[in-house]
């Protein structure tokens, strides 16, 4: 089912400028009234090596990268050759223009830099390209370049010739280029951008793919999930993080790091994540609202500092940004296998809230009540996210992040009401009380500074003042206080709007689950399934810990088959549903991917369309048909 | 407003001594250390020092690891943090970034401080933190029944070492001298007058000042030298030195470091530079933390707090 849209792949080696260029070409897309939504493909390596981007443009909402694309902009990478050797660019590498044919849909443009990659090189492209109907505009963009300006500018010269091939007006991203550049390297890439469109213009167009034309009703901002995550959390009134770099999770920890000591804030790069995570519980005790966050392997050095804000009750908000797995894994390559992980990590029973934020908009919204239920409930939230929706760009209504800000601490208690607080007849303030008066199990902490609220936040039990204690009675006590919290976390979510996303037909007997990152494209997947005719809907569940057990209850009570999708190798989602829910386990079966990239629309449909008969695992998934309690 | 802003009260000079009895706990707490114990030591020279410099408990921050030397947050009446083994260095930093008008004080064990903690122990140091960090220094593991720790000496016999340490032990003074700390002290708890100097110095000072305490422990290492009398180096004319020199100062420690395992129990103050400013005024002047304690700025009704709306331009 293709519409209009255009998904344009720009590729090259890492370290080609291959991001930036995509990102202005989106936002240029985007200034121009389409709906745009990236998705990014690279090694783990700095330069050199196959990238690419994707950016899929339609006057349509876009959710999810597509199947496959239909216009390829292949750059040389000019990486692939030792620069030691006489020609720092070569041309038997032709990488960008092979690895990329793949994917490339019947009917596709493919324009490629001659003056770097040597079509012949590749075996079989002409019958390829006459089997599949390319239309194939080889192009010297290096010789543009070099003849216009400077060598490097490919991209732009690429740009250029983009327009003219999908009949789109330079202006947008001319003006993109004066936001950003100025003096000589403005002039020269202007001149570049124009002279390779005019080049192609001259050339006879044999395709008929162009631009889609659209418009926004309100200004937009292009949003990546990190982008979200950062800005629910400076919303939120975060001043202090503490990290230490691993991809994905940097972006956030970079996002922060250059706002916050602007904004009265501090951000610490610290020796390892131990300490990451220890400080910013120390600064949270202090009375700060402060976050910390990792990818898995740094998550799990994380898992000590967990604990301890849970025994201590301390707010801590922490982020994981999952990429595969186990151990150092995939660096660069999705996946959500750390689910079981986050939920459990760290010695005793957990109590934490648990978040998966399906899209940008949640990835702000979460943060923010993640922040919210930590402070207000004095235990840990972690926000699990995957290096899929860390990067991916997407349009949101610029209006959406208008937001007043609420640096509101949670439950603390001022120096008035800490002086007629419970105390033992010594003064010491009993800030682990047994039955605090609002039967949610939090009891008001107060802040190291303050008069009349001097306690101990111990990481062994401890009885009211916070001393250590092995008492029995006191040690249930406790625990039963600290788990009851969770319960009331439950009926507070449920009383609001609910964090998981239900989408598809009214009465469907078919339906589609899964959580986090994973919900454009099954949102995707279900509205074409059920323009098929299909009777089916999905539920994408960001509330991992505690659990919405009303929410999937009702949904799988409705239908009378389900499949999960999720990416890992073990389904751990579908574990966890028929963990908490006790039941369910024959109707579930799953649809699971773990090759390091995220799942395509077709996938899912195929899925769902094979469900009755036989294995309708695709290629690079896998099916695991239901099984029973 | 329900937050005294304490950094107003940060300035040192000024104070009166305060009674150093509100620095011990109105409750029982249950007593864990055992008779003879170097720890008891440690808790009254901390308890002497803050009173003389006049802190009051709800100014202090104490934020302990994980040992028999962690049980100090249970004994010292003040904010406290039992936080876990190896880890107080990193919790005590952020508390202090985030209110720089507490007094913050970390302690544990030598397992603690320079075993599983050791590179938190380095970092610290290099940054120069302005806290006070004190390792009860007993040569040996209490809590876990007397293994060997990263000080005990070469040779020592433990029950996961029976044949013997083949390992010298760390040489704690010089490792946070060369780290960057910019007070490092070494004092013992058989003698109490020296400890509590050494703290007051130690706490007055504006940077990380590290104090090894010679804790002895009766219990699982009778042979360790921190029962025998000590010379205090300021006190004594055959150690000249200028502890304001670092070169000086480090071909001390390191005779010092030896002797204690091969002669002479030498302790005083090893290293002292009053001029590095402390992390928190390095960062300061970078324009990196603001000026008021952040943590007042959320009980401040008019503090202003930025929105991302703002920082949405570059999205547009
Ligand atoms: C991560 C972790 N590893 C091990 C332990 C067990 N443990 C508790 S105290 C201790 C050693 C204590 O020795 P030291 O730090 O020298 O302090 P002391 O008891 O001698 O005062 C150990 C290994 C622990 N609590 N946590
Ligand atoms: S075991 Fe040693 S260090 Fe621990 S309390 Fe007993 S004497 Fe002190």
């Amino acid at each position: 089912m293709m519409t209009g849209e255009i998904v344009w792949r720009i590729a090259g080696g890492s370290g080609d400028g291959i991001d930036s260029t995509s990102q202005n070409f989106a936002k240029a897309l985007m200034r121009s009234g389409l709906h745009v939504f990236t998705h990014r493909h690279y090694p783990s390596r700095i330069r050199g090596g196959h990238t690419y981007v994707e950016v899929r443009a339609d006057d349509q909402p876009v959710r999810a990268r597509g199947d496959g694309f239909n216009f390829l902009l292949a750059l040389g990478d000019s990486f692939a050759r030792n620069p030691k050797e006489h020609a720092y660019y070569g041309n038997e590498q032709a990488k960008p223009l092979a690895e990329n044919l793949d994917d490339l849909r019947d009917g596709g443009v493919v324009v490629y830099d001659e003056g770097l990659l040597d079509a012949s090189a590749i075996e079989d492209f002409e019958a390829r390209a006459e089997e599949h109907d390319w239309h194939v505009y080889p192009m010297d963009l290096r010789g543009m370049a070099r003849d216009q300006g400077r060598e490097v500018m490919r991209n732009t010269a690429g740009v250029g010739v983009t327009c003219a091939l999908l009949s789109y007006p330079l202006e947008p991203i001319e003006k993109l280029m004066e936001d950003r550049m100025s003096g000589d390297v403005l002039q020269a890439n202007l001149e570049i951008l124009e002279y390779a469109a005019e080049q192609a213009d001259e050339l006879e167009h044999t395709h008929d793919l162009r631009m889609p034309e659209g418009e926004h009703d309100a200004e937009q901002a292009l949003v990546s999930g990190s982008n979200g995550i950062a800005y629910g959390a400076i919303d939120e009134g975060c001043r202090f993080v503490a990290g230490y770099p691993m991809t994905p999770w940097t972006e956030v920890f970079t996002l922060l790091s250059q706002h916050l000591p602007d904004m009265g804030g501090i951000a610490e790069q610290v020796e390892d994540e131990i300490a990451a995570a220890a400080l910013a519980l120390g600064a949270s005790h202090a009375g700060v609202k402060s976050l910390s966050g990792s990818s898995g392997g740094g998550f799990a050095l994380m898992s000590e500092p967990l604990g301890l804000a849970e025994m201590t009750e301390t707010p801590l908000v922490l982020v994981e940004a999952t990429r595969a797995g186990p151990s150092t894994g995939m660096p660069t390559k999705t996946e959500q296998g750390d689910l079981e992980h986050v939920l459990y990590t760290s010695q005793g029973d957990s109590c934490r809230v648990v978040f998966a934020p399906g899209n940008q908009r949640e990835a702000y919204e979460q943060t923010r009540l993640a922040f919210e239920l930590a402070y207000d409930f004095h235990l840990p939230a972690i926000v699990v996210y995957d290096q899929k929706l860390s990067g991916e760009l997407r349009n949101v209504d610029a209006e959406f992040f208008d937001r007043e800000p609420s640096p509101d601490l949670g439950k603390t208690l001022t120096e008035e009401e800490l002086a007629e607080a419970a105390h033992y007849a010594t003064g010491t303030f009993e800030r682990f009380q047994h039955d605090p008066p609002e039967g949610d199990g939090v009891a008001p902490r107060s802040i190291p500074g303050q008069a009349d609220g001097r306690y101990l936040a111990s990481g062994n039990e401890h009885h009211p003042t916070g001393h250590i204690s092995e008492d029995p009675d006191n040690r249930v006590a406790q625990m039963d206080r600290r788990m009851r919290k969770l319960e009331a976390i439950r009926e507070r979510l449920d009383e609001r709007e609910s964090n998981q996303e239900r989408h598809g037909a009214v009465d469907a007997t078919v339906g589609v689950m899964t959580y986090g990152s994973n919900q454009g494209t099954v949102h995707e997947a279900i509205d074409r399934l059920v323009d098929d005719g299909h009777s089916v809907a999905s539920l994408s569940v960001s509330d991992l810990m505690p659990f919405p057990e009303a929410d999937v209850r009702e949904f799988l009570d409705s239908v009378e088959t389900c499949l999960v999708v999720e990416m890992n190798a073990s389904g751990q989602f579908r574990g966890l549903v028929q963990r908490e829910l006790g039941a369910y386990g024959d109707i579930l079966h799953s649809l699971l991917k773990y090759n390091g990239e995220p799942f395509e629309p077709h996938e899912i449909v195929e899925a769902v369309e094979g469900l009755g008969s036989g294995d309708p695992a695709t290629a690079s998934t896998r099916y695991v048909p239901a099984g029973s309690d | 407003m329900s937050f005294t802003p304490l950094h107003q009260h940060d300035d040192d000079s000024d104070r009166e001594p305060t009674d150093r009895e509100a620095f011990t706990p109105g409750i029982e707490p249950q007593a864990t250390w055992c008779p003879g114990c170097g720890d008891f030591g440690v808790l009254k020279a901390l308890k002497g020092a803050m009173g003389d410099l006049g802190y009051t408990p709800e100014e202090v921050l104490l934020v302990t690891g994980i040992g028999c030397s962690g049980k100090l947050s249970s004994y010292f009446e003040s904010y406290g943090f039992h936080s876990i083994h190896g880890r107080s260095l990193p919790v005590a930093r952020a508390a202090k970034l985030a209110n720089p008008g507490l007094e913050v004080v970390a302690a544990g064990g030598d397992g603690d401080g320079y075993g599983i903690g050791g590179n938190h122990f380095i970092h610290t140091a290099r940054e120069n933190h302005d806290m006070t960090y004190i390792v009860f220094n007993n040569e040996i593991f209490g809590l876990t029944k007397g293994q060997t720790s990263p000080t005990s000496p070469m040779g020592h016999k433990s029950k996961t070492q029976p044949h013997g340490s083949a390992k010298a032990p760390i040489r704690p003074l010089s490792l946070s001298l060369v780290g960057g700390a910019s007070y490092v002290a070494r004092t013992a708890a058989v003698n109490p007058n020296q400890a509590q100097e050494i703290l007051k110095e130690a706490i007055q000072h504006d940077g990380f000042a590290h104090v090894d305490f010679l804790t002895q422990c009766p219990t699982w290492n009778k042979d360790a030298k921190q029962y025998v009398p000590y010379v205090d180096v300021q006190q004594s004319d055959d150690y000249e030195f200028d502890h304001h020199d670092r070169r000086e100062a480090s071909e001390m420690m390191h005779d010092v470091e030896d002797a204690l395992h091969e002669g002479e129990v030498l302790t005083g103050r090893f290293y002292h530079d009053p001029d590095r400013p402390s992390y928190q005024q390095e960062k300061r002047e970078h324009g990196d933390v603001p000026e008021d304690p952040l943590a007042e700025r959320y009980h401040d009704d008019d503090a202003e707090w930025e929105r991302s709306y703002d920082l949405m331009d570059a999205h547009k």
